[in-house]
């Protein structure tokens, strides 16, 4: 019996996730429910069934406009609810000579994730917020499982990209951003922070699915403030 | 032969017969660093640009068109000398007397000039309307061999924008030849063929080409006095970079005089002016300075070139649009590239004068360019949006490597290629007359082979099928022949005289159709296949509307079942139409292009079984209806490159605009990303890319308060237009196309 996954959507260009050109596969299903969410329609169980040979064949007619450094993103959702059907379509990218890139909350570890991480060439890491009671209030887990997975990463010496969405009121603060700081100086195996503005496009998809946008409330960033924020991540404090 | 003005350049054969690719090849100067080296605009220049974007303002005022002089007809000697700012300009010419005039041109036809005249308040003189009282001008030859079944095809616009009432254009002039050789050792040349036709068979072919040859070496005469005009003799090669230019841009000048043609393309430039710079910056005689003014001036007088055309024209071909197209970049056939550092500046004058749509800049594109050529263009496109690529790594097997690009996508080899250009024929419209037995619902009128209304509740697609490819033969069959006569009479009334006498005199023609609604057709016919398509019939019994129930593949989500069937339609089409013979043997090619006249194709055009409604747009060119890609911007590409270009050799337009966001984060991202897009499309054997990098918003805007978006240059299909010369129309459409936004 051939494995399947469940599959929201294809992107066939993505260049915000992960280096260079890359086709984007959003998995179907989410164990989280994040106030900011922008893809509310991947939280069920849903989707289209796909196995891993089908997703490849997708990818592999998109191989000419990666150059070196593109490839595949495996976003959601949370691909690691389907970790099992990832890894063999990593696999199988592997085979054909395509980048893989995960993009994940981190919260969730097993053994299935251990095996995909192994065929994983770059983690997207969404650390959501800085501390514990933040992520337990608007994540709907603590704070310890992404750390533990950070943690194994490093160990696993796998190159990682942080990621937080800035939230006005939430986690726009200095403080926040010098805290997120610490957490990649600590992990040698991240070489790039992204900051990512919270947006509001998505209120459309809350409406359509008729359930409330948790944030909906919440203030866009603005671009100084991105900008200012941004700098904290490069420039050295005295 | 030898000329002093020479010296310093590689002995080859260039010198013994007309052969500017050997002249270039031995002499030019490959160029792979990076843009540091540009200089920017001089306060010279900005002065100078200063004044024509004056002028460029009052034309907007005045409602388009600046003047007209209604008393002079349009050629090489007509007007006496204009100039932007005689003292300080380095390159000079102006197609009439003062700058943005327009001259009339009545030998394509005179009611298109009488038309223009007055749409913008002028009448055309007596003087003239005695002048062509008794003279035949194109249209009127054709008009007159035009059979009943032309004229409908035409009428109901199943065939449209034909050339019949003026310049066919698309005829690009060697006009490089004028400064390497100068004029005399043109003439010359022209004179041993001639003399060389004494003998044989006197039949219409031969007399023909020996009347036109003594046209072209009149014409050549013609051009030496156009240039004496302004004061200089360009009956001798060119000695320096500024005379070298003057010379070509001379050329170039006659023309645009003589001819009010569709596209007026100017081919491959650039690189050959780099020798005569390159020669000059080693004499120490041209700084960088000077050589960016010289590239500066040149590119100013291609936008200052105008002709007069009526509003009906401006709906199809919206704009004002002259297409000087210009080919920059690609590789040579011994693998050095083609770029050179002139390469760079000719694109570098998008930011010394700001962008423009013409010239109509367009890179040939082959992965084997130099990364930092690659860097430059990607940078100067998310820019500008003043820059379209074209695939020459696809073109360079067929036509060698000094090809040049007509109006927006037909290639053809400098001096040696020429075509006849033919407009498009409105595919989704045959389909729609083919299911309604020969009856164009749209018109009201009956046409092409009569028989029953298509029967059934749902429609079949084999019986779709076999009706459509009987109409696909009518039309092919009827469209080859009114190219014939449009050819012989244009030929014959208002032959191009300067333009061909810049080219060989044994030339290879091409005869380019062109099908518009290409993505409609796809959709449709896949609808009719994997949905269920109910037609709906109205009073009269003829089928108006079609309900269309369930889901089916569109093209443009890289899609095998629909993008198979677009492909498909392209074979199909071009096979039909090489059954019937050309005019002179001319080559059968096509294109999928439409210009801005997707807009006017649709208007005229019923509901479609795709679920499009009754004169809504198509999409252009080749492009995928607007919001139907399911799967994002490279899916759209794929789809579009399948299309095959043996099928379709005069071009394959598509246009892609994405918002700046969707593209990368930063700058450097983003130009990275560009780079490998362009790559691998044009990897998987695509023609031809319009980029823009915008936002709908900056679009809403300038349609909203165009006077504070003056200079807002958007790709259309295969050229480029300032936005506030298209109609609100063409505006509406344009924003309602798909924006690649981030996901």
């Amino acid at each position: 019996m051939s494995m399947t996954g469940r599959v929201h959507s294809f992107q066939s260009l993505g260049t915000l996730d992960g280096p260079g050109v890359r086709f984007v596969v959003f998995m179907q299903g989410c164990n989280l429910r994040c106030g900011c969410c922008h893809n509310p329609d991947t939280w069920d169980c849903g989707g289209t069934e796909y196995t891993p040979e089908d997703v490849l064949k997708r990818a592999v007619r998109f191989r000419e406009y990666f150059g070196a450094a593109g490839g595949i993103t495996v976003s959601g959702g949370e691909p690691l609810l389907q970790a099992e059907f990832v890894t063999e379509l990593f696999r199988l990218c592997h085979g054909a000579g395509i980048n893989t890139c995960l993009d994940t909350s981190g919260s969730i570890m097993n053994d299935n994730v251990r095996a995909l991480l192994a065929e994983t060439d770059r983690v997207l890491l969404d650390i959501k917020y800085t501390n514990d009671a933040d992520y337990r209030r608007y994540v709907g887990c603590g704070m310890a499982a992404p750390m533990a997975f950070l943690d194994y990463l490093d160990a696993q010496r796998l190159p990682v990209t942080l990621r937080q969405v800035i939230i006005p009121t939430l986690n726009d603060s200095r403080e926040n951003v010098l805290a997120l700081r610490e957490i990649a100086a600590a992990h040698p195996c991240v070489d790039k922070v992204e900051l990512l503005p919270f947006r509001k496009l998505c209120q459309v998809k809350y409406d359509q699915m008729s359930i409330p946008f948790a944030f909906g409330h919440l203030p866009e960033p603005t671009k100084e403030q991105m900008e200012q924020l941004n700098q904290l991540l490069t420039h050295q404090e005295e | 032969m030898d000329f002093k003005q020479w010296n310093g350049f590689t002995a080859g054969a260039w010198q013994n017969e007309i052969n500017v690719r050997d002249f270039i090849q031995r002499n030019y100067t490959e160029y792979t660093g990076d843009a540091a080296f540009l200089a920017g605009a001089t306060p010279r220049t900005q002065a100078l640009m200063d004044r024509l974007q004056g002028m460029f303002k009052l034309e907007r005022q005045f409602g388009g068109v600046l003047d007209i002089d209604t008393a002079t007809v349009s050629s090489l000697t007509s007007f006496s000398p204009g100039y932007l700012d005689k003292e300080n300009e380095l390159i000079v010419g102006l197609q009439t007397n003062r700058p943005l005039k327009r001259g009339v041109n009545p030998f394509g036809g005179m009611r298109m000039v009488r038309q223009a005249c007055e749409a913008y308040g002028y009448k055309l003189s007596r003087k003239v309307e005695e002048e062509f009282r008794f003279r035949t001008t194109h249209n009127d030859g054709v008009f007159r061999a035009y059979t009943e079944e032309m004229r409908a095809a035409r009428k109901c616009h199943v065939i449209t924008g034909l050339p019949d009432a003026y310049g066919r254009g698309r005829i690009i002039g060697d006009y490089r030849r004028v400064a390497l050789y100068g004029v005399d050792k043109l003439i010359e040349e022209k004179k041993k063929d001639k003399a060389s036709l004494s003998s044989g068979a006197f039949d219409t072919e031969h007399i023909r080409l020996d009347e036109e040859l003594y046209q072209q070496i009149a014409f050549l005469g013609y051009l030496k006095e156009m240039a004496a005009m302004y004061g200089y003799d360009i009956s001798q090669p060119a000695t320096t970079a500024r005379e070298a230019i003057q010379w070509t841009y001379f050329a170039y000048l006659g023309a645009i005089k003589e001819q009010n043609g569709a596209a007026m393309s100017l081919g491959r430039v650039s690189t050959f002016f780099d020798i005569y710079i390159e020669r000059d910056l080693r004499n120490g005689t041209l700084t960088e300075e000077g050589a960016q003014e010289l590239m500066d001036d040149f590119v100013m007088k291609l936008r200052m070139a105008r002709h007069l055309r009526t509003p009906e024209y401006n709906e199809l071909f919206g704009g004002d649009p002259m297409w000087i197209t210009e080919a920059v970049g690609g590789m040579g056939e011994d693998g050095r590239t083609l770029v050179t550092k002139s390469s760079y500046r000719v694109l570098n004058t998008l930011y010394t004068l700001g962008s423009s749509p013409e010239p109509n800049l367009t890179v040939l594109w082959s992965t084997a360019l130099p990364e930092s050529f690659k860097k430059f263009c990607a940078k100067v496109s998310a820019d500008t949006d003043s820059i379209q690529y074209e695939n020459d790594d696809l073109m360079r097997p067929i036509y060698g490597d000094d090809y040049a690009i007509a109006c927006c996508v037909s290639a053809m080899k400098v001096g040696k290629q020429m075509q006849f250009f033919g407009a498009r024929c409105n595919l989704a419209k045959l389909l729609l007359i083919a299911i309604n037995g020969g009856y164009d619902h749209t018109s009201g009128m009956h046409i092409g082979p009569q028989m029953p209304v298509l029967e059934g509740d749902t429609l079949s697609f084999d019986a779709v099928m076999e009706r459509f490819d009987m109409y696909i033969a009518w039309l092919a069959h009827l469209y080859v022949n009114t190219m014939n006569i449009i050819h012989y009479m244009h030929d014959k009334y208002a032959y191009e005289k300067i333009q061909m006498a810049l080219h060989d005199t044994d030339v290879h023609r091409f005869m380019a159709f062109g099908i518009a609604g290409l993505s409609v057709v796809a959709d449709s016919l896949s609808a009719i296949k994997y949905a269920s398509v109910r037609p709906v019939k109205g009073a009269d019994g003829f089928i108006t509307d079609f309900e269309t129930v369930g889901d089916f593949p569109k093209y443009g989500n890289d899609d095998d079942r629909v993008d198979s069937i677009a492909k498909d339609m392209t074979h199909r089409v071009i096979t039909e139409l090489r059954k019937t013979p050309t005019y002179r043997h001319a080559e059968h090619t096509l294109s999928v292009l439409t210009i801005t006249s997707n807009v006017a194709y649709g208007k005229h055009t019923g509901a479609t079984p795709d679920g499009r409604k009754a004169s809504a747009p198509f999409a252009p060119g080749a492009n995928p209806m607007h919001n139907r890609e399911e799967n994002g911007a490279l899916a759209a590409l794929n789809s579009v490159a399948k299309l095959d270009y043996n099928d379709c050799r005069d071009g394959i337009s598509n246009t892609f605009s994405i918002t700046p966001q969707a593209l990368g984060r930063s700058e450097e991202e983003r130009i990275g990303n560009m780079m490998t897009i362009l790559d691998g499309y044009f990897a998987k054997g695509a023609h031809h890319i319009n980029v823009n990098v915008m936002n709908r918003e900056t679009l809403l805007k300038a349609y909203e308060n165009p006077e504070d978006y003056p200079n807002l240059t958007i790709r259309v299909s295969g050229y480029a237009v300032n936005f506030n010369k298209l109609s609100r129309e063409q505006q509406r459409e344009v924003i309602s196309r798909t924006f690649h936004e981030c996901v």
